[in-house]
């Protein structure tokens, strides 16, 4: 089971202080972050990618391999890597590229983006959100695995005889996952690839959830990739700890209640009851992220948001601290023991090269 | 058989008017069903006590309380009494609020019943050119008869409130028609059958 974070990469005036980071704070901010989750010893750092203020990430791939060159054992990860309005030859040449210099420590989710104004900007229309997804994705996943390829779409100009160069590292090329908090389209898609599917539960009650994880891991054992409790499933969260549980709730309240994507709704108290949002002790994370298991069968990736609503870095640092010291090793001894032997792991780039040469290669798209 | 009834009513006062009306349209439902040997199964929301968490919906969502009971009793319903109360010349915003919180095609060829209430009669075709578009947006069947009661139609005015019993007894037979002839909702589940890889992929570059 992996353990990391995942960022939006939001630029948010403090609440308590008035102080709004510059955005060159807020990058260097992202950076140290990362630092820290492999310092304190979890799996993945993953960041969004957004093309609008007051996100900064527009550019993962610069950011990733800044991190990759002062870490050595972290993935690292998107979420999402827009499929939608980036070209999908671009990420192909990206992230292949970020594999070599990441010594193979890379994977991505996959998004669409939900922002009306985004789409134009990169020459795309929302309404085409699902089939741009698709094809673009469709091509990616060739493109990484043939040396040549001709092909020919509805939303790019057509490819005669092109290679994507680098080709990825050993010609294995990197795990995808698919995240989608909506779309039965998406999980479908993954479980046609046999691809990870993530989904972003932080704002949704575990009954909507359940309904896309179990339509993802149905139709993972339909197109053949193994049984639907062998589908490769992660999992968002979103905690905010102290010691002692009071302290959590004190603190964190004026983040919540200012946040641009909780001000003004539900109370912390009916947030926390109805969504995985979790604000307390340690052991109150331990206990909601063990209930994940429970909710939506064995999982391979667990993604924490740490880092935003304007917390300062030093109060983010310190939640890491806590996650790593605390909360992680804990998670990793009841989910190790909980786990059938018949669950994989999460792929990384070391599995995928031990098993390739296998005689299925039951990712190939025909 | 039973057939599922949701009474939606966006009143604000206790007692109020448009609560009167809804209870009144309710019953007359109920009974119009019986005499078509169907049974009623009622459920009557007063959107007052879940304002705060229709808010909570709209801003995060996150649907908080009673919500996730009651729209899922809208989806499973046969027909829907809606009634609000006219505020400046429309539907009230929490009236709104509730149905923009319903999920898309939730109210796919659902029987609606459109019923309001105001100070003034002057208000009446609220229910022709604020309701009526409404639930024609959302795909409802909405019963020919919509019901409108101003302050005189509770008996102040000259016939001593029989028009307004007259327009609730037709428009309650109306839905009951609508409720038993139109088949019991089984709205397909994209989460249950999914489209395809190979459909989805449809004309696009593979």
């Amino acid at each position: 089971m992996q353990f990391g974070i995942f960022s939006v990469s939001d630029v948010t005036t403090d609440p308590t202080t008035g102080r709004t980071p510059t955005e060159g704070e807020r990058i260097k901010a992202m950076v140290q972050i990362a630092l820290k989750a492999e310092e304190v010893g979890l799996d993945v750092f993953a960041t969004g990618e957004h093309h609008n203020p007051p996100f900064v990430a527009s550019s993962p791939t610069t950011m990733l391999g800044y991190i990759a060159a002062q870490t050595e054992k972290i993935i690292l990860s998107t979420s999402t890597t827009l499929i939608t309005t980036n070209d999908p030859v671009k990420i192909a040449e990206d992230y292949a590229m970020l594999q070599h210099l990441a010594g193979g420590r890379v994977d991505l989710m996959m998004g669409r983006g939900n922002t009306g104004p985004v789409y134009p900007w990169f020459g795309q229309d929302i309404r085409q959100g699902i089939p741009l997804a698709l094809e673009n994705y469709n091509l990616l996943h060739r493109l990484w695995r043939e040396d040549v390829v001709n092909w020919e779409g509805k939303f790019r100009t057509p490819l005669q005889g092109f290679t994507s160069t680098p080709r990825p590292l050993d010609d294995v090329p990197p795990f995808v996952w698919h995240g989608s908090i909506r779309s039965p389209e998406i999980a479908e898609q993954a479980a046609y690839y046999g691809d990870g599917f993530f989904h972003n539960n932080i704002f949704w009650p575990a009954t909507h959830t359940k309904k896309l994880i179990s339509l993802y891991r149905r139709r993972f054992e339909h197109y053949g990739h193994g049984k639907a409790d062998q589908a490769i499933v992660g999992l968002g969260g979103q905690v905010f700890m102290r010691k002692n549980s009071q302290d959590a709730v004190k603190e964190f309240r004026p983040y919540f209640d200012n946040a641009p994507v909780y001000g003004g709704g539900p109370s912390l108290e009916e947030f926390t009851r109805e969504t995985p949002l979790t604000v307390g002790s340690p052991q109150e994370v331990i206990d909601r992220t063990l209930g994940f298991r429970e909710s939506f069968g064995d999982y391979q990736r667990q993604l924490f948001l740490m880092d935003h609503a304007g917390l300062p870095l030093k109060t983010v640092l310190e939640q890491l601290d806590l996650l790593g010291e605390e909360v992680v090793p804990v998670l990793r001894r009841e989910f190790a023991a909980k786990k059938p032997a018949h669950v994989p792991d999460a792929p990384t780039h070391d599995s995928l090269l031990a098993t390739k040469g296998s005689a299925t290669t039951d990712t190939e798209v025909q | 058989m039973t057939r599922k009834l949701v009474t939606v009513t966006a009143g604000l006062s206790n007692p109020s008017s448009t609560r009167l009306l809804a209870d009144r349209l309710t019953a007359a439902a109920e009974e119009a069903l019986a005499d078509r040997g169907e049974k009623a199964e009622v459920r009557v929301v007063e959107l007052r006590d879940v304002a705060h968490d229709v808010m909570n919906a709209m801003t995060t969502r996150v649907p908080t309380g009673e919500l996730p009971g009651i729209l899922e009793d809208v989806a499973g319903a046969d027909g829907i009494i809606a009634v609000t109360p006219v505020f400046n010349a429309s539907y009230s915003g929490l009236f709104k609020s509730f149905f923009d919180i319903v999920e898309p095609g939730v109210l796919d060829g659902k029987p609606v019943l459109v019923a309001a209430t105001g100070g003034s009669p002057r208000h009446s075709l609220v229910l022709e050119h604020a309701l009526r578009p409404m639930f024609s947006y959302t795909r409802s069947v909405v019963v020919p008869t919509g019901v409108y009661a101003a302050s005189e139609d509770w008996g102040a005015g000259g016939n001593g409130g029989r028009e307004l019993s007259e327009r609730v007894a037709r428009a309650a037979r109306q839905l009951a028609l609508l409720a038993t002839e139109n088949a019991p909702a089984a709205a397909e589940d994209p989460y249950e059958e999914p489209t395809p890889f190979a459909d989805l992929m449809s004309g696009l570059g593979a």
